[in-house]
């Protein structure tokens, strides 16, 4: 993929913390085979303007990272794409961002069917308070994917298998979700999200409260399902962000400072602001 | 001094010692005594709780005590036909003398009431003046050994923290023997009830008529007495499991509606006014109970032709679900808020709708609470006495059908504990004995409650 750097410099700065945001994103916010285009994306939470004016494509097949200092609206900005922010009332969404060449702010987009075609891993594992079992049968139960038992015992393997779960919970798919540890509660829920045979996943800081070891895995994970999904991944993490993305986007204060090919994100960031926090400067 | 002034005095002199604790305090830290290990005021509350406390504990004892001493030492005044007596008897002979003492003047009395009453009234007289020196040397040297005690390193904090701590304890303690002494007097006269009618045929009996005791005596016959506790507990139920049958479905739905759908501006205005239904006076509910909804219920059900007593259990029921609304709605809506947003977001993440998550996630994850909710529910809706006394009927009918008159356990209790009573007749004591039952059954309700509720705050980390 090729990196455009060209018309995209300095136009008009705002100064913040003595540096310039640029009103424009660096890098090409372009790429080849987009699976989800937003455009010109703003967000207010009330008065708060939260979210200004972003553009990005979302790679086929790729994983994308949302990586900034806290409160910059990575989350929020995930959270515009499966039109998780309908469930906060004050939370305004203005722009375009199609799915597929489809506008899912358009009033004749299904919200609920929107969600399981992009499905949400959150920071913190949610397992229902059900069994393992059902927790990934939910989905499935719902959208009536499943013709029959058996076939939602299939449904319910293979996720399992896919997160790499099956081994270590196929003797005990009756006992509560919530009883596995932090990582396998992460897996299951991965797991959950898969079973709706979603397109694309949200993740938002899915190993933030992790152990490394779970870390581990789950990155394994990530890197093993990218084949399939495509990944939109909110981190903290440099770290994980270089090993497990493609794709990388730098945010600061609602704004998309730059974005590229993670590797040359972080070896060669085209603005200083990108530069100071993988350098861990600040963040 | 009398006893409140008393009182005023210790007050004061600890006021007075807890400035001079601070005063020395902040004189010892201006001079060069080093640093104090506590502040100034903790000096100051040491020397005031060593003065005060021990005082106070001392005229209380003194208060109560006095008056169980004066009475024993009465009885050596009483004939010895009255010391022979039982115990009503004595009570009468006491009040004779407290008559006596209190200058309530009911005509001649007998000598040995006379002298009786002029001892104890010396009593009081030297109580007075007993109490008085030895409350006031108590406070003021109590305050003065506290006050001596306070150094630089004297940890006027931490024993200040220990005093408050038992004094705390000392709180929940009231409570609870005070518990503990009720449920023990209504065990002892439900004792003294058992003797007279055998267990069985009070907890097993099908039929509940007290009232031919009276009559039996009066030598008028007319059968005997059955004290028979199954019609009331039946009564009770019926009438509870109607107010449940109103009560469940609206307060749980509304308490989904305010937790899950109600924009906050809606919340705010409903949520108070649920919780102000909490607050009517039952004896409100009751008279709407007998004077509006009853006389419905009965030309409703006449005009469809059915035989409706005046006083239903049906009319009885409706009012009753609509008291306890309220509690089923606040403290489902307090348990489905409790349910984590985690687990909504996780359902909305899959894609369910707002009632689908709310009926497969947010629900199930706040059954148990809402179980208990229903569960103190009952136990108040059992509990319930005013709106069953006004529009329940007192015929003890054994029945199942909404539409007769039916009596509950506490409308009995009352029934029967209203007007003169003899204490010692069968028909008195069984108030107690079916207080006792009462008291089982709801403290066996909130105990199940207790638990559910424990096994639920276990669920989520
Ligand atoms: N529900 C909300 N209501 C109001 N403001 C919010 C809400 N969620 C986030 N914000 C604000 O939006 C900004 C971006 O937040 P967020 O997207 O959570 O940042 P990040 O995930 O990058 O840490 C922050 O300033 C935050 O205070
Ligand atoms: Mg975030």
């Amino acid at each position: 993929m090729e990196i455009v750097v060209s018309d995209s410099m300095v136009q008009n700065t705002n100064q913040v913390e003595g540096r310039a945001v640029p009103e424009k994103t660096l890098g090409n916010i372009h790429v080849d085979n987009p699976r989800m285009t937003a455009r010109n994306v703003d967000v207010f939470y009330g008065d708060k303007h939260a979210i200004d004016n972003i553009s990005l494509d979302i790679g086929a097949s790729q994983v994308i990272s949302f990586i900034g200092p806290s409160g910059c609206g990575k989350s929020t900005f995930l959270r515009c794409l499966n039109r998780m922010n309908d469930t906060i009332d004050i939370c305004q969404v203005e722009g375009e961002i199609k799915i597929d060449q489809q506008n899912i702010y358009d009033p004749a987009i299904d919200v609920v069917s929107l969600r399981a075609r992009v499905g949400m891993v959150f920071q913190k594992p949610n397992p229902f308070p059900k069994s393992i079992f059902d927790n990934i049968a939910y989905g499935p139960r719902i959208h009536g994917l499943a013709a029959s038992k058996v076939e939602l015992d299939q449904i319910v393997e293979s996720s399992l298998q896919r997160a790499g779960l099956w081994e270590e919970v196929k003797d005990r798919l009756d006992q509560p979700g919530t009883g596995l540890s932090g990582g396998q509660q992460q897996r299951l829920c991965i797991a959950r999200a898969i079973a709706v045979s979603p397109e694309v996943i949200l993740m938002d800081e899915p190993c933030s409260a992790l152990d490394p070891i779970a870390t581990a895995k789950v990155e394994e994970l990530i890197h093993e399902l990218r084949e399939q999904y495509t990944i939109v991944i909110v981190t903290h993490s440099m770290q994980q962000a270089a090993r497990v993305s493609d794709r990388t986007a730098y945010f600061h204060l609602g704004k998309l400072v730059e974005v590229g090919e993670t590797k040359q994100i972080f070896t060669n960031p085209q603005h200083e602001l990108t530069q100071d926090y993988i350098t861990g400067r600040f963040g | 001094m009398s006893f409140t002034n008393l009182m005023l005095a210790v007050l004061v002199i600890g006021a007075l010692y807890f400035i001079a604790g601070q005063r020395v305090a902040l004189a010892l830290r201006s001079g060069n005594a080093g640093k104090l290990h506590s502040l100034p005021h903790y000096h100051g509350l040491w020397a005031a709780i060593t003065s005060a406390l021990p005082a106070l504990i001392v005229l209380l004892t003194i208060v109560i005590g006095k008056d169980l001493l004066f009475q024993f030492w009465a009885r050596d005044y009483f004939p010895q036909d009255i010391l022979n007596g039982d115990a009503v008897d004595r009570a009468i002979a006491l009040a004779k003398v407290s008559n006596v003492v209190n200058g309530i003047d009911f005509g001649q009395v007998e000598p040995w009431v006379q002298s009786a009453g002029d001892a104890w009234i010396r009593w009081e007289a030297n109580a007075v003046v007993v109490a008085n020196s030895l409350v006031l040397a108590v406070s003021l040297v109590g305050g003065l050994l506290g006050y001596r005690r306070i150094n630089p390193t004297f940890r006027s904090r931490n024993n200040v923290e220990r005093i408050l701590t038992w004094m705390l304890i000392g709180s929940s303690l009231v409570a609870i023997l005070t518990t503990v002494g009720i449920v023990l007097s209504v065990l002892f006269e439900s004792i003294r009830f058992f003797k007279l009618i055998p267990p069985q045929d009070f907890l097993f009996g099908l039929e509940w008529n007290p009232q031919f005791e009276g009559a039996e005596r009066a030598g008028s016959g007319g059968g005997t007495a059955t004290y028979g506790m199954v019609p009331m507990f039946v009564g009770t139920f019926l009438i509870s499991a109607i107010a449940l049958t109103v009560a469940v479905p609206i307060g749980l739905f509304s308490a989904i509606y305010l937790a899950e759908y109600a924009t906050p501006r809606i919340r705010g205005v409903v949520k108070p006014l649920l919780e102000i239904l909490a607050g009517v006076p039952t004896v409100v509910y009751g008279f709407f109970a007998a004077l509006t909804v009853a006389p419905f219920v009965k030309s409703v059900g006449e005009s469809m032709g059915l035989e409706v007593a005046s006083e239903s259990a049906l009319a009885a029921g409706l009012v009753m679900g609509v008291m306890i609304i309220p509690f089923i709605s606040s403290l489902s809506d307090d348990v489905i808020n409790a349910v984590p947003q985690s687990l909504r977001d996780a359902a909305y993440g899959l894609g369910s709708t707002r009632s689908e998550a709310v009926r497969q996630v947010v629900l199930p994850a706040a059954l148990p609470g809402i179980v208990a909710a229903v569960i103190l529910a009952v136990s108040r809706a059992v509990g319930e006495t005013m709106i069953v006394v006004m529009a329940a009927g007192l015929a003890a009918n054994l029945s199942f059908n909404p539409l007769d008159a039916v009596t509950t356990v506490t409308s009995q209790i009352v029934t029967i504990l209203v007007g003169d009573q003899e204490f010692e007749s069968a028909k008195t004591l069984s108030a107690f004995a079916l207080a006792l039952m009462l008291i089982v059954t709801t403290l066996a309700l909130n105990y199940f409650a207790l638990q559910i509720v424990k096994k639920y705050r276990e669920q989520y980390d």
